[in-house]
């Protein structure tokens, strides 16, 4: 068993994802904690692999790889994981990492944390504290054995300490990947046509609490009132309530506008990925507890329906 | 076709979450159905509906009330409920994973559907794990399956509203994010005829293993910020906003 640290990197369109970055530079960190390399793995071709600070940079850059592709990156990390024997495998918690940390897990026999905003080294002991339930709790476990795979939030780390320039080697596929049962067909655009709510400077953003399509409604009263674009938490668009073009978070878009006024969103780790940077959070919510609160600049324990209708007559 | 979703019975997160020995006090919570695994019995349904076959909903009945979450998929369409009667209110991933596996694989299923998460998969989600022990490919975030001469073509998620579709063998293991149309809602009328009714097949849970994973300590997060609160009524709040929105130079 190595003190190595292998980071699964993720690349869309040619582009690596700023939870690379971050983790690649955790990575190091980790890596001499526990006496050993951070490795950055890339795989699939059509990206320059050497902008990592880590190590040592592995490539394998089979065009089959050039998609993400569940089944041939999780074949190929899996030969490599047992080739190399890690102390630590990196993966973000994202929609990549997400289909690839457990199931390596399951196959290998080893832990795995998923949802983590921290990991560090005690004493030669792992420590990974994971943001479980939404975001209400925070568990710190300890990942028995001599090895163990961490999914990380994005955001958890700063991606500077990431970024460098290390010569990628590129290694061939330690696994035929001919014959496998998933094969990529196509990517799919979103439709143009809708406003585009990352180049607002003012959104009025709905959740769950706003209760039904009936009520969007009033929102769209209110963005108007104040100059201001609707925008949405995932589940809204999930009922069909408002189209995905509005959706901010993790499997949505990210903004940054000047103002992101929440009514009746709780505050998901994953829709806080998309509008944690907005320069002036407000945010109404029933549930004094929720989680928007603790990230927001202001909020109010109180109906949206209520506050939204004493808005609208003051404006 | 045979269609087997696994489902997950968790705390609720809209209810306070005390904790106790560095977990949560199980005892002192509701459990609820995992919300994706909604759309995962719905996108399940759907593919029934288009190509015929039949839906199995097996779950770990950690606290001995799956029950109703049973009933609920039997009303929506699912055709057979099977519960694996564990009551281990902490039963990880992993150990739940275990169970699962060992069962489906005597259902010889030809797509395995589960939520693409659970905000208690601390070790990581059901259906990777059920994969991995299966030994079969595994793909999440999904939002659109459909089935055709044991092959299917899936839509999967990724940021940005771009999505990309794969073409996959059946057997596999998706985690979905949500099924092409908002899961339906079943009458509670026929809720109850069914809860009458139906006949829930009991599982005794075998061999099972967990995660891995020491709890050092659980609590909520420690804030390093805090929203500045606005007090008062409706009437109050909104006042107080529209002064802040014109202090900024926003209104
Ligand atoms: C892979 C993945 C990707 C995801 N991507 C995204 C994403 O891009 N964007 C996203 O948003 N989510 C995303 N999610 C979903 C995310 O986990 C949460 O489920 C979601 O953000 C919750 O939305 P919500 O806050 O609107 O709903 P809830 O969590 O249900 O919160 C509703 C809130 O409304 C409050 N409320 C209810 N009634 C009222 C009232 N009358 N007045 C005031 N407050 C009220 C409640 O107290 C509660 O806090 C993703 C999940 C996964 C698994």
């Amino acid at each position: 068993m190595s003190g190595d640290v292998m980071v699964i990197t993720e690349h869309m369109e040619g582009k690596f994802s700023d939870v690379s970055f971050e983790l690649v530079g955790k990575a190091r960190e980790l890596a001499e904690a526990f006496g050993g390399e951070s490795i950055a793995l890339v795989l699939g071709g059509g990206v320059d692999a050497s902008v990592f600070a880590s190590h040592a940079t592995l490539h394998v850059a089979d065009a089959a790889l050039n998609h993400f592709n569940p089944e041939a990156y999780a074949r190929v990390i899996e030969a490599l994981v047992k080739e190399r024997s890690p102390r630590l495998v990196m993966f973000g918690w994202t929609v990549i990492g997400m289909d690839l940390a457990a199931w390596l897990s399951g196959r290998m026999g080893v832990p795995c944390v998923a949802y983590a905003k921290d990991v560090r080294v005690e004493n030669g002991a792992l420590i990974v504290s994971s943001q479980a339930y939404g975001g209400k709790l925070i568990a710190e476990v300890s990942p028995e054995g001599e090895m163990a795979i961490v999914a990380c939030l994005a955001g958890s780390f700063p991606a500077e300490a990431g970024h460098g320039s290390t010569q990628a080697t590129v290694i061939p596929s330690p696994v035929d990947l001919g014959g496998l049962k998933m094969k990529f067909l196509e990517v799919i655009k979103p439709e143009a046509g809708d406003v585009d709510i990352t180049t607002q400077t003012k959104l009025v953003a709905v959740g769950r609490g706003i209760g039904g399509k009936e009520n969007i409604e009033l929102a769209e009263e209110l963005a108007e009132k104040l100059g201001a674009v609707v925008c949405a938490s995932r589940p809204v668009v999930d009922a069909g309530w408002l189209p995905r073009t509005r959706q901010v978070g993790k499997s949505g878009l990210k903004v940054k506008p000047k103002l992101y006024f929440m009514l009746g969103i709780s505050g998901a780790p994953e829709h806080l990925e998309g509008m944690k940077d907005a320069e002036l959070i407000i945010a109404i919510n029933t549930d004094k507890k929720a989680p928007i609160f603790n990230v927001a600049h202001y909020g109010a324990v109180a109906d949206l329906f209520e506050v939204t209708e004493a808005m609208l007559e003051l404006l | 076709m045979h269609i087997v979703v696994a489902i997950k019975h968790i705390p609720s997160i809209a209810d306070e979450l005390p904790v106790r020995h560095n977990n949560i006090d199980f005892d002192s919570v509701d459990f609820v159905l995992n919300e994706w695994d909604e759309h995962s019995i719905e996108q399940a349904v759907l593919i029934k509906e288009a190509v015929g076959g039949t839906v199995t909903v097996i779950g770990v009945d950690v606290i001995g009330e799956l029950d109703n979450a049973l009933h609920l998929a039997l009303a929506k369409g699912a055709d057979r409920a099977v519960k694996i009667a564990a009551e281990e209110p902490g039963a990880d991933s992993h150990q739940q994973a275990k169970w699962l596996a060992e069962a489906i694989q005597n259902m010889s299923p030809d797509l395995i559907l589960s939520g693409v998460q659970a905000s208690n998969d601390l070790d990581g989600q059901l259906g990777p794990l059920i994969a991995a022990y299966l030994d079969l490919p595994y793909i999440g975030g999904t939002s659109a399956i459909e089935v055709t001469n044991g092959k299917a073509m899936v839509l999967k998620e990724f940021p940005g509203g771009i999505g990309m579709r794969y073409e996959i063998a059946l057997p596999f293991v998706a985690g979905v994010q949500a099924a092409p149309k908002p899961p339906r809602y079943a009458p509670v009328s026929k809720v109850r005829q069914i809860a009458q009714t139906a006949k829930v097949e009991t599982i005794e849970p075998g061999e099972g293993e967990s995660g891995g994973l020491r709890f050092l300590k659980m609590a909520p997060p420690v804030v390093t910020g805090h929203a500045e609160m606005i007090q008062g009524t409706a009437k109050e709040i909104a006042a107080r906003i529209v002064e802040l929105l014109k202090s900024r130079g926003l209104l």
